[in-house]
């Protein structure tokens, strides 16, 4: 394997370790071991946890947190307004705990916390985890649809318009859109999580080994890397934030089609 | 040429399709740009519009990072 060979090996960071001596816990024969994966998703959760409890204050006049708390959820509400219509009220809740979840965990990943030794793991680097918060956004979809059109939701096939001589081959081709909906949501998110935190790993390896060369040329290197890493990591900002907004979006857009069909 | 050269080179020009989705993503926000300079009243509107096109060219240049990744680490 060539990352053996590699001094750095980037893929190290996204290792799963069961942490505070947890590695023996199991049942029935599955071991379920507390790891980092899921302290830092149990860290998620408490850090949206105390930023919604702390704007729930209700004032008149909204305090500075309050008013953070109030955009966010406006914000989300807007997105399910705009998109499903009156009828996305009742998702507000799912939507918004979705978002801030996945931008929490993309942020605190990203935290330089390793200068005082604790590593962050971004958790939705990892297929599965992405992957369940895809299938419950179809979950989602395929109850609602089913529940409130019955069998009437497979008209969602057959869009308004299509000419009869075509009735055998766009049935075909939306229900394959359809399926591979929870894959590339969740495939989106995870790929784009762990191809950023690959480049900043392989750039941070060009900064090592330019630096430790001793030479001229590897001083320059190592300097253009390390210019361009801080921008990578500005970028990667931008993205924690874009692939959230991305996986409300898709979200409400398939809540659309169970609740409205087309 | 043995498997494991194969499989490199396989990987190198996988990473042809992420330079391509590149020009798409371009080409989403350059066509936009345009849009909304021209209208600027019905730009902001438009955002969702304009992350669905992003995130569906993305995909595409994620998928052969993905590819990537799966001949160098996995095959």
């Amino acid at each position: 394997m060539a990352a053996e060979q590699a001094k750095v090996d980037p893929m190290h960071q996204f290792t799963i370790e069961p942490l505070f001596g947890t590695d023996h816990w199991s049942i029935a024969g599955y071991s379920i071991p507390f790891t980092n994966s899921a302290l830092w998703m149990a860290i998620s959760t408490v850090v949206m946890l105390v930023f919604v409890l702390g704007g729930m204050k209700r004032q008149l006049v909204p305090g500075r947190w309050q008013m953070a708390v109030e955009s966010m959820t406006g914000f989300i509400d807007n997105l399910l307004a705009a998109n499903i219509g009156p009828a996305g009220k009742k998702y507000v809740p799912y939507v918004f705990s979705l978002f801030m979840f996945i931008l929490l965990a993309n942020m605190l990943g990203l935290l330089p916390l390793a200068l005082v030794g604790v590593h962050p793991f971004t958790f939705t680097s990892h297929f599965s985890a992405t992957a369940v918060l895809a299938v419950m956004t179809f979950s989602i979809v395929l109850i609602v649809g089913f529940w409130r059109h019955g069998f009437h939701f497979f008209s969602l096939f057959v869009p308004h318009g299509t000419p009869v001589w075509l009735l055998w081959l766009i049935p075909v081709i939306e229900l394959v859109s359809f399926l591979v909906r929870p894959f590339s949501l969740a495939l989106r998110l995870f790929v784009a999580m762990m191809a950023g935190h690959l480049l900043l790993e392989v750039l941070s390896s060009f900064v090592i080994s330019g630096f430790n060369s001793g030479s001229g040329v590897g001083g320059i290197v190592g300097v253009l890397s390390f210019v361009l890493m801080v921008s990578i990591c500005a970028l990667e900002i931008l993205v924690a934030g874009i692939q959230a907004y991305v996986f409300a979006l898709l979200t409400s857009l398939y809540i659309n089609d169970a609740e409205n069909l087309h | 040429m043995d498997a494991q050269s194969a499989k490199m080179i396989g990987a190198g020009l996988a990473a042809i399709g992420a330079g391509l989705a590149s020009l798409g993503v371009g080409n989403v926000f350059a066509k936009f740009l345009e849009g909304a300079l021209r209208n600027p009243g019905a730009a902001d509107g438009q955002q969702g519009r304009l992350f669905i096109g992003f995130a569906a060219a993305e995909l595409l240049g994620l998928l052969s990072f993905v590819v990537a990744m799966i001949l160098v680490f996995v095959a």
